[in-house]
This record gives C-alpha cells, sequence and structure tokens, in this order.
C-alpha cells in the first residue's frame, strides 16, 4: 500500500503525490468489494444471466418431459418443483434483477451522474439478490418448492407442503424484495437529485423514465407479498392461521395480496424493457424517437392504472359480479396507454433510415412479438371468456409473449446495444443475427401453439396429458421450438464471451447515439465524466455531435446513416 | 401482402369447423354457455386479427421500405404529430369500448342460468332446489349438485334423501338446468368441463357457483384446473348426461347402493365392537 501511495518521484516532472487515500483492492476482491454502479451493474448482469441459463435448463427439461403423452421421464414431485423453480427464477431473480442491473450500469451515465446516491447500499442490494438465490436454490439438496410461484395456500401451508421448500422460497421472496426496495430507494434517490445540469424531466432518456416508474412500482407492491410472505411463514411454523379456513383464515386473502403485488411485478418487468427499446429504435433509425412527451406519459399511466387490475388474476374465484366488472374494465384501460407506444415505435421507424444492426433486430421485434401478449391480454380480460382460458396454455403463452418477447427481447437489445459502451468491444454482427433468428424461431414455434393447447383444454402445471387428448402434436411443436429458442440463446452468450477478447474496438459512440453514456469512453472511467455536459435536449450526444461537425466540417453528418466505426 | 393471406388463412381456419375450431377457439358444443362464450371470443379474435395485422404490416413494412441506403438523403427529423397521437388513442378507446359493449350484450346469457327444458326432470321432490341464489323462476324443475374437490378427485352431492353421491363421474338428466355449488375440503381446485362452460374454483371455506344444461346424452370430460398438489395433472372429471327417466333410474340404483353399502359398514361395525368386546 504504501509503495503505490508514494510512487518515487520522476526528475523534472510534475510531481503529484495523494496522501491518505486507500488503494482499491484489485482482481476478484475487487468485484467483491466494489461500490461503483459500472462493476455492480456488470455483476448484477453475470449473476443474472446465469440464473437465467439455469431457469432456461429448468424450462427445457419440462418441455421434454411433456413432449410425450404419459411420459416417465419426471415424477410429479420432480415436475412441480420444476414448474416452481422456472417461474421463481425467470421472476425474481432474472427479469427484474437484470433490468436492476441494466439499471445500475446506465442510469447515472445516462444521467450526467458520477455514481448513484447510495454506492454502498447499492453493493448491499446486489449481495442480498445473491444471498436469495443462494437460499433457494439450496433447497434443490433437500426438497424444492413445489406449489408453483405463486404458492397458494392451502397448498403451501405445512399440511400439505411440509418440507422445506417453500420456506426457502419465502426466504429467497424476502431477501431478493428487500434488495429490490433498496435498489428502488437508491433510483429514485439517483434519478431525483443527480441529473446533469440542464436535464429536466422533459430532456430526460425515457429509459430513465421507465427505471424511474420501475423503482416506484417496487416500493409501492413489494411491501404486500413480503407481508404475505410473513404471514404463510407463521401459518407454517407458529399456529397462525391467515389462510387456512379450518382456523377462520382464508386462502382468498393470500390471492389478494399476491396479485396486488403480482400485477404491477409484470410492469414492473417489462416497462424498462420497453425504455431501451425507445432508446435503441430512434438510433437505429438514425430519427428522434416519436411522441416523447406521449411515450414517458404511457409508463406512468401504464404504472398508475398497472395498480387496479390485479383481481383479472382471480376470475374464476368466488368473487361478486361487481368486482368482476370493474377489473375487467379496469385491465381494458391499459391497452390503450400500451397500444399508445406499440404506435409510437411504429412511427418511429416510420420513414427512418433504418440501420440493420442487431440491437435493432431484436428492438423492432418487440412489439411484433408484444402486440401479440397484448391482445391475448385483452381476450383474457373478458371474464367470461377468462372462465376458459385461465390456468390453461393460453395463459402461459400469453405470459411468455409479455416476459420473453417483450422483457427478453428487450433486455437482449440492450445486451447488444450496451454491451460495447460496458467492455470497450463490439459484439459479432454475424452471431447475433443467428442468435435473433433462431430465438424469433423458437419463441414463435414454443409459444404461438400453446394458445392452440389452451384452448384444447390443457391446463398449465400438469406433468402429463392422456395419448387421446388432441395435445400430442401441440407438445411436440412446442418442445422442437424451445430448443431452438435454447439455442438461440446460448449463440448469444457464446457471442458475449467471444466478443470479449476478440470484438473489435468500440470507441466512445459506435452507434451515434442520443443519450449522454456515449460521451465518455467505452468502458468509462471510474468517475464517468471528467466533465459533466450541459444538456440542451432529450439527445444531448446530437448536440455534440453537431457541435463537433460545425467546428470540423469534415466529419460526417449528424444523420450519417452508415456509422464509419462500425 | 403475405401478411393479408396469412389473415385470410387464419380467418378460414376459425371458421372451418370443428376439425380446427378447438385449435382457434374454445370448447363449445355441450351447453349454453359454453357456446356464448364461443362466440364472444370468435368477435373478440375477429376484431384482434384485424389489429394483429395492422401492427405487424405496418412494421414489416416500415423495416423494408425504410432500410438506410448509402447515399440516401438523411431521414427528416419528425418529433411527432399531436393530431396523430390523439387520433390513435381515440382509436384504441373505442374499440374497447365496442368491446364493452358486445362483452355486456352475451353477459347475461353466461351468468344467469335459464329455465329447465319442457323433456327436462319431470317434477320429483327429491330434486327440490336448495340454496342456489337465483333460481329460473319458470320451466320445470332444476338440479342442484354440490361439487367438492379433494385431493386428487371430485365428490357430488346430489339433493334429497336418503343421501345420493357419487365420485368421478357426474350422471345429469339432459334438458335439464344444473347448477353447481363448488368448494373444496383441502386445498383449492378449479372445476372445468370445457364443452359445458367456463371453470370456477373450488376454495376452501367458500362456495362458488356456476350451471349448465345439456341437450343430448353424452359424456362430457374435464379436469382440475388448478395446481394442487403432485397427482393434480390426473385429477379428472366425467360429466355423463343421460335422458331424466334413466337418470331417476340411476339415481335409485345409486341411492340403493349407497344404502347397501353403508349398511354393510355398520354390520362390520358392530361385529368388530362385538369381538373387541368379547376378547
Amino acid at each position: 500500500m504504501e509503495a503505490r501511495t508514494a510512487a518515487p518521484p520522476v526528475v523534472g516532472a510534475p510531481e503529484v503525490v495523494l496522501h491518505g487515500v486507500p488503494v482499491r483492492p484489485r482482481g476478484w476482491l475487487g468485484w467483491l468489494t466494489t461500490t461503483d454502479h459500472k462493476k455492480i451493474g456488470i455483476l448484477y448482469l453475470f449473476a443474472t444471466f446465469l440464473f437465467f441459463i439455469l431457469g432456461g435448463v429448468e424450462a427445457l427439461i419440462m418441455r421434454l418431459q411433456l413432449a410425450q403423452p404419459d411420459n416417465t421421464l419426471l415424477t410429479p414431485e420432480t415436475y412441480n418443483g420444476l414448474v416452481t423453480m422456472h417461474g421463481t427464477t425467470m421472476i425474481f431473480l432474472f427479469v427484474v434483477p437484470v433490468l436492476a442491473g441494466f439499471g445500475n450500469y446506465l442510469v447515472p451515465l445516462m444521467i450526467g451522474a458520477r455514481d448513484m446516491a447510495f454506492p454502498r447500499l447499492n453493493a448491499l442490494s446486489f449481495w442480498l439478490l445473491m444471498g436469495g438465490g443462494m437460499a433457494f436454490y439450496t433447497s434443490l439438496f433437500f426438497d424444492p418448492p413445489a406449489a408453483g410461484w405463486t404458492s397458494y395456500p392451502t397448498l403451501s401451508d405445512d399440511a400439505y407442503l411440509p418440507s422445506g421448500g417453500v420456506d426457502a422460497w419465502i426466504l429467497l421472496i424476502h431477501l431478493t424484495g428487500l434488495s429490490s426496495i433498496l435498489g428502488a430507494i437508491n433510483f429514485v434517490a439517483t434519478i431525483h437529485n443527480m441529473r446533469a445540469p440542464g436535464m429536466s424531466w422533459g430532456r430526460m432518456p425515457l429509459f430513465i423514465w421507465t427505471i424511474l416508474v420501475y423503482s416506484y412500482l417496487l416500493v409501492a407492491a413489494l411491501p404486500a407479498i413480503a407481508a404475505a410472505v410473513t404471514m404463510l411463514l407463521t401459518d407454517r411454523h407458529f399456529g397462525t392461521a391467515f389462510f387456512d379456513p379450518t382456523g377462520g383464515g382464508d386462502p382468498l386473502l393470500w390471492q389478494h395480496l399476491f396479485w396486488f403485488f403480482g400485477h404491477p411485478e409484470v410492469y414492473i418487468m417489462v416497462l424498462p424493457a420497453f425504455g431501451m427499446i425507445s432508446e435503441i429504435l430512434p438510433v437505429f433509425a438514425r430519427k428522434p424517437i416519436f411522441g416523447y412527451k406521449a411515450i414517458a406519459a404511457s409508463t406512468v399511466a401504464i404504472a398508475f392504472l398497472g395498480q387496479f387490475v390485479w383481481a383479472h388474476h382471480m376470475f374464476t374465484t368466488p368473487t361478486p359480479k361487481v368486482i368482476l366488472i370493474f377489473f375487467m374494465l379496469g385491465s381494458f384501460t391499459i391497452a390503450i396507454p400500451t397500444g399508445i407506444k406499440i404506435f409510437n415505435w411504429l412511427a418511429t421507424l416510420w420513414r427512418g433510415s433504418i440501420v440493420f444492426k442487431t440491437p435493432l433486430y431484436f428492438a423492432a421485434a418487440l412489439p411484433g412479438l408484444f402486440v401479440i401478449g397484448g391482445i391475448s391480454g385483452v381476450i383474457l380480460a373478458i371474464y367470461p371468456v377468462d372462465w376458459q382460458l385461465h390456468d390453461t396454455y393460453f395463459v402461459v403463452a400469453h405470459f411468455h409473449y409479455i416476459l420473453f418477447g417483450a422483457s427478453v427481447f428487450g433486455i437482449f437489445a440492450g445486451l447488444y446495444y450496451w454491451f460495447p459502451k460496458m467492455t470497450g468491444r463490439m459484439m459479432s454482427e454475424a452471431l447475433g443475427k443467428l442468435s435473433f433468428w433462431l430465438m424469433l424461431i423458437g419463441i414463435s414455434m414454443t409459444f404461438l401453439i400453446q394458445h392452440s393447447m389452451g384452448l384444447s383444454g390443457m391446463p398449465r402445471r400438469v406433468y402429463r396429458y392422456p395419448a387421446d387428448a388432441g395435445l400430442t402434436e401441440y407438445n411436440v411443436v412446442s418442445t422442437v421450438g424451445s430448443f431452438i429458442l435454447g439455442i438461440g440463446v446460448m449463440v448469444t452468450f457464446v457471442n458475449v464471451l467471444y466478443s470479449l477478447r476478440h470484438g473489435k474496438r468500440a470507441g466512445n459512440d459506435p452507434w451515434k447515439a442520443n443519450t449522454l453514456e456515449w460521451f465518455p469512453p467505452s468502458p468509462p472511467p471510474e468517475n464517468n465524466f471528467d466533465v459533466i455536459p450541459r444538456v440542451r435536449s432529450v439527445e444531448p450526444m446530437k448536440d455534440i455531435r453537431r457541435e463537433v461537425g460545425r467546428r470540423y466540417p469534415a466529419r460526417e453528418t449528424v444523420a450519417d446513416p452508415v456509422p464509419p466505426a462500425i | 401482402m403475405a401478411v393479408v393471406a396469412l389473415g385470410a388463412v387464419l380467418l378460414g381456419l376459425v371458421d372451418a369447423g370443428p376439425a380446427f375450431g378447438d385449435a382457434f377457439t374454445p370448447e363449445s358444443g355441450g351447453s349454453p354457455n359454453a357456446d356464448d362464450i364461443d362466440t364472444l371470443y370468435k368477435i373478440t379474435l375477429y376484431i384482434a386479427i384485424v389489429i394483429f395485422l395492422l401492427v405487424e404490416g405496418v412494421l414489416i413494412w416500415s423495416l423494408f421500405t425504410y432500410r438506410a441506403r448509402r447515399g440516401g438523403a438523411p431521414p427528416a427529423q419528425i418529433h411527432g404529430n399531436t393530431p396523430l397521437e390523439i387520433g390513435w388513442t381515440l382509436g384504441a378507446a373505442v374499440i374497447l369500448v365496442v368491446l364493452t359493449i358486445v362483452t355486456f350484450l352475451y353477459l347475461g346469457d353466461i351468468e344467469n342460468p335459464p329455465p329447465s327444458g319442457p323433456n327436462g326432470l319431470p317434477s320429483a321432490e327429491q330434486f327440490a332446489l336448495v340454496d342456489q341464489a337465483e333460481p329460473p323462476k319458470t320451466g320445470g324443475p332444476t338440479l342442484d349438485i354440490g361439487v367438492n374437490g379433494q385431493q386428487f378427485l371430485w365428490r357430488y352431492d346430489y339433493p334429497g334423501d336418503p343421501p345420493l353421491y357419487s365420485y368421478y363421474e357426474m350422471v345429469v338428466p339432459t334438458n335439464t338446468t344444473v347448477t353447481l355449488d363448488v368448494t373444496a375440503s383441502d386445498v383449492v381446485h378449479a372445476w372445468w368441463v370445457p364443452k359445458l362452460g367456463g371453470k370456477v374454483d373450488g376454495v376452501p371455506g367458500h362456495v362458488n357457483q356456476t350451471w349448465f344444461k345439456i341437450k343430448r346424452p353424452g359424456v362430457y370430460r374435464g379436469q382440475c384446473a388448478e395446481l394442487c398438489g403432485y397427482n393434480h395433472a390426473d385429477m379428472h372429471a366425467e360429466v355423463r348426461a343421460v335422458s331424466p327417466e334413466r337418470f331417476l333410474a340411476w339415481a335409485e340404483r345409486q341411492r340403493a347402493g349407497i344404502q347397501q353399502a353403508q349398511e354393510a359398514l355398520a354390520r362390520q361395525r358392530r361385529e368388530r365392537q362385538r369381538s373387541e368386546a368379547v376378547n
């Protein structure tokens, strides 16, 4: 330590000596102890993509089991465990935290700040997430939880599932929930207080708008499930009967508390992906985002309305008609702000000069896939129709079009788009496009046909179906599709590993992008900005390039369709 | 153009009748409420297909038409168009209003049980109505069956005395409105026979209601639709619709069988108590 802080003076050069500055540990210790938002962001991405692989493998094992009628590959015990692990992993350990990872990396850079508001709290958020994930996955070594990611009592009570799996699940909800709430408070504090000079609310990047709304939603929704799982824990171990009708409790109370969290959770998982493509589409269409204010406002509107539709997950429960109608109409209204978003994205591409790079492929596929999930969502919101479709594969198809078609495609668009900033290297375009086409074919084969499975009477979460049910062909197609999808995802991971070493140098701003994170070098130095530029519009980098172009007229123009750096 | 062709194919398949019916629409044909749900679904699906084709069409067309070309002029830097944005917001709202109106037109027929038909169950006192919220005032007598989900089978309790109940297979008369009071005695289950209408959850401590009315004799299969434990996939149910005369005959046989079994059980208990007392 002494040696580093007091370097031997060089004769003739100006001498700069720092005293009392602790030296940051390097190597793996540096990663474990870091409070730098960029390193924490990368830790988040690394960990959550590992969980994504785990959850994906769980899904593929289930698809294998369902590839044949009356298959005996898995026992029902294993299958129910996989159902629970897959859903819980994808939601609590992948989609929500991977968005926190992107947010961590990008929020300070995009708003022109040098770090998050509370760097240590930020590190704590990440390590709580890891604790939750590890507590949950250790249940593999005794008895994994088997009540589904929704863990409805009374099935999840100790009378029916006495093993510790459900308790591991409860611990995961508590730890990841705490992680998300702390992270959300951090985002809110950062975005409200640390924006660059000139970045008013109307000049904030749309991804920042969605991360802000994501954070408020987390703070609003998570306490409900924290309370619910605590009650479940005391029901299981301390003799209370919140959800046990034999003791005067009510299983429906759980469902209300769960979905009061669970429906906003959908928007928590999808809005930041919308924000990502709202950044990416205009960059590759070489045209500003169409209707900036409408997109920002619709994000807020979706979040607000999303608080009042939770009981559309409960249309088949014993519920008074007036409540069913309220939640049906409430769910309808959400189609308006989501429709606005889709139309604005289309209008952004319209009459653009579209540069076909991998991020654009994933970003442009998002509206096309999301509209399927959105439409089936409106169909499901009609409660008498939902009585037929509820808890069937139609619903499985619907929410995978939202969570895979919108969230994961958005996340992959973001990965390809921001990878050069994070690593300083470009990803391979050939592998990227291969991955995209495999994933597009895979998702369509896997999930489009699941609508038909549900309409033909296949309930979700069944470990087998009889041969005479007419479901075999559908399931075979879906299973083949799921493996194509899996290969497509793996190609991107190969691409990441390959490009980390062999990718082309990216430079500061390889895409000729619009937002501030492209101003510093790639990867940015620890303090992000030596000088924080003044923000004069919603596209500060365009202003900076224009200024450069004015000073050095020989350089390329603002809307140059083919960026020379690539 | 390919998109339009695809749409035409989709529309054709929806209307192609029973061969493809279940692939694109919910199952129906057993009970009027299932038929109404099917119709409501189809109307929604037609609107949905139009919106789907519009969005995918504009998306794919834009991607093909507005590719960047070397040496092409930079695109116009358009930031928005307020009349257009207000227009599509109102357009979306209008579609939803239409959808709401259509839904309310069908809601009553789906939710409210109709009166029994003229060839339904003849007036028979042991099947008097119990405890149904909105009994149809006209028509023949209706049948109210208690449905109880248990890991991993269904129990059906018929009204009247001496006791009449069955497991797995529910036998009902044709042309008769059958109302169900669905509950569960352990975990949450969901009663669902697709051709006879939508599903209802059986929740411990609650009674949930639905109905069906079957015209043609036949067997209608269904299964539990809410994860209820390890054998959830095998929790099947069957509804067998028979003519009212055969139903009454079945009920008599079943009652006699239950009574015999109970007497046999009582006998065994007595003998066991006696032998225990002797020892």
